[in-house]
């Protein structure tokens, strides 16, 4: 443990890399707004362009950006757990193929705006669904069989998904390209995100000890006193809630889900009362800083988020990866 | 009822897979017992032991702790009570040795709270106590066979159970640590008045520390009682389906196949 940087260490430093992030967010982009007008603006003063670029544009895509990069951590996090499995991200149970059909199968119908969230959204329960029931067959429910089951349905998402976009007009192809790779350029609320993802973090922060013995093997929590069934039953439809909510948002984007959680045990370790909000904050930044360089790196146009993320993401995580001397 | 009585099974019938491991098992364990659990592969000693600690249900009959049913206590309370050793370490998310030691506090502590310093001291004793001092900072999986093994006992030491329920304790240790784990095994149950049930393959480490024996036959039926009534030669050998042979050793006994 005295390896370990400690709370005092990491919390601050995560806590303000989120603030200068968001920060930065609200700043940069095609006017660039200096600090001191950036802090009138938030306050309700400054002149009437400035307020509506920085308060009517730019607070919400990052509140979105953040609350996206947070869920999908959190998601990711309490996947691994509950398949004890550290390949297992928010995905993995077809939530994002789901949602994709959704989405795409809206927009495939001409539809816009709120009607292509609400595809997403029921997309991603009915796959959900479709994933618990088949898994939960005769021979029980076991994480392998979760696994197998979730990774079959993807991948029959995925061949729908081809499909659609095959079939798809020329005019929409874009726009679902778009929304496969992960975009925040629909003008999201970011407030359902913002609220799952304190509501998400304020479930399952009591209960990460329980988290942490369930991550040990599921007989040795049993035996540990632990009721494994309904704790893994809570784990899967909250995980996949949040990555519903998180895919609505802003489309699959890819990564984050997957790595936040390993890169946080890499450097802090896996005791997750320190890894359920340090993934969380360290998601949420993460997502913020690639949001801000989608939209600002090939101005005027804008790169789809999940790019990004990965473009960016990939060899930090690779460095970490390759340096890293503890458990694995 | 004895009220000494820790853990009481009572007409219990055990199957697993259609097959019956035992049936109309009456059989208590008092505090101080050591006993040995011993079968052939595959008779159903670990879904014995599992179905003691209230991890699956029993076809017929009750187990009791603390003159309580098993059944009707809380997962917690039964883990306060009762430790079990599993006989391989499941699948599992990274963690240091002294984070896998720590878990075993898990049913000691309340709600809210996280391990304090009594706590990670208790691990490194238990830790300290099976010869893994100084690993305590290593990563689980990079142990071998035989650390690991002791590193899932001291998982249980920590635990502190007033009953041990361990499956092949002894398995993948060398020499000196099976001599090690039984002699404390022993000290726990005959100074501390814990109690300890445990499967075994070795007859001769079996006769040296535990008190009494439970036997499983594979056919449903079973037969317990006194170590030096039961280690009989015809016994072993119905046991084991081969003959045993026991010959007298330095005031003891040892126990050879064929």
């Amino acid at each position: 443990m005295q390896r370990q940087p400690s709370l005092a260490l990491w919390l601050p430093a995560l806590l303000l890399a989120s603030l200068g992030a968001f920060l930065l967010s609200l700043a940069v982009g095609s006017t660039s707004v200096p600090l001191h007008a950036l802090w009138e603006a938030l306050l309700g003063g400054g002149d009437a362009m400035t307020h509506t670029v920085v308060v009517e544009l730019r607070l919400p895509r990052t509140v979105s950006a953040f609350a996206v990069g947070g869920l999908l951590a959190l998601a990711g996090t309490l996947m691994q757990v509950l398949l004890r499995n550290p390949l297992a991200d928010p995905y993995i149970l077809g939530v994002s193929g789901g949602a994709a059909v959704g989405a795409l199968g809206a927009l495939l119908f001409g539809l816009a705006g709120l009607w292509v969230h609400a595809g997403a959204f029921s997309g991603a329960l009915v796959s959900t669904l479709i994933v618990f029931a088949l898994a939960h067959g005769r021979g029980g429910w076991t994480p392998t069989r979760l696994l197998l089951t979730g990774i079959a349905v993807a991948s029959g998402w995925t061949a729908v998904v081809s499909l659609m976009l095959v079939l798809g007009s020329d005019s929409s192809l874009h726009g679902m390209l778009f929304w496969i790779m992960g975009d925040f350029s629909y003008q999201p609320a970011g407030v359902t995100a913002l609220f799952t993802l304190a509501a998400g973090l304020g479930l399952w922060l009591p209960f990460a000890r329980h988290l942490n013995v369930l991550a040990r093997g599921e007989t040795l929590a049993e035996a540990l006193g632990i009721a494994v069934r309904p704790l893994s039953i809570a784990i899967y439809i909250s995980a996949s809630l949040f990555t519903a909510v998180a895919v609505t948002e802003a489309g699959s984007v890819g990564f984050v889900g997957l790595v936040v959680p390993h890169m946080f045990r890499l450097v802090v370790g896996g005791d997750h009362r320190r890894l359920l909000p340090g993934a969380v904050l360290l998601g949420g930044c993460l997502l913020v800083l690639a949001d801000t360089l989608a939209r600002t790196v090939a101005e005027p146009r804008q790169l789809p988020v999940g790019v990004v993320m990965s473009v960016v993401g990939v060899p930090l995580f690779l460095y970490l990866l390759n340096r890293a001397r503890g458990p694995l | 009822m004895n009220p000494a009585t820790l853990l009481e099974a009572r007409s219990l019938e055990v199957d697993i897979g259609g097959k019956q491991v035992c049936r109309g098992l009456d059989f208590a364990i008092r505090p101080g017992d050591c006993v040995a659990l011993l079968g052939a592969n595959g008779v159903g000693k670990t879904t014995l032991l599992h179905t003691l600690t209230g991890l699956r249900p029993a076809a017929a009959g009750e187990v009791l702790l603390d003159g309580a049913p098993l059944a009707s206590l809380p997962r917690r309370r039964v883990a306060q009570r009762l430790g079990l050793l599993m006989q391989q370490p499941e699948d599992s998310l990274p963690a240091t040795v002294l984070e896998t030691a720590l878990i075993g506090r898990h049913p000691h502590l309340d709600f809210w709270r996280w391990e304090s310093h009594g706590d990670v001291a208790i691990a490194r004793r238990a830790l300290k106590s099976v010869g893994l001092e100084g690993l305590e900072q290593r990563a689980q999986t990079s142990l071998s066979g035989g650390e690991r093994r002791r590193l899932d006992l001291a998982t249980v030491l920590v635990q502190d159970p007033a009953v041990f329920l361990l499956d092949e304790p002894a398995g993948q240790l060398d020499l000196h640590h099976q001599l090690a784990l039984l002699g404390q095994l022993q000290r726990l149950t005959a100074q501390e008045g814990r109690a300890v049930l445990m499967s075994l393959h070795d007859i001769n480490l079996a006769a040296r520390f535990c008190n009494r024996i439970l036997m499983l036959f594979g056919d449903g039926g079973s037969a317990h009682g006194e170590s030096a009534e039961m280690l009989s030669p015809e016994t072993l050998s119905r046991l084991y389906r081969v003959p045993v042979r026991v010959l007298p050793w330095e005031g003891g006994k040892a126990y050879l196949p064929g």
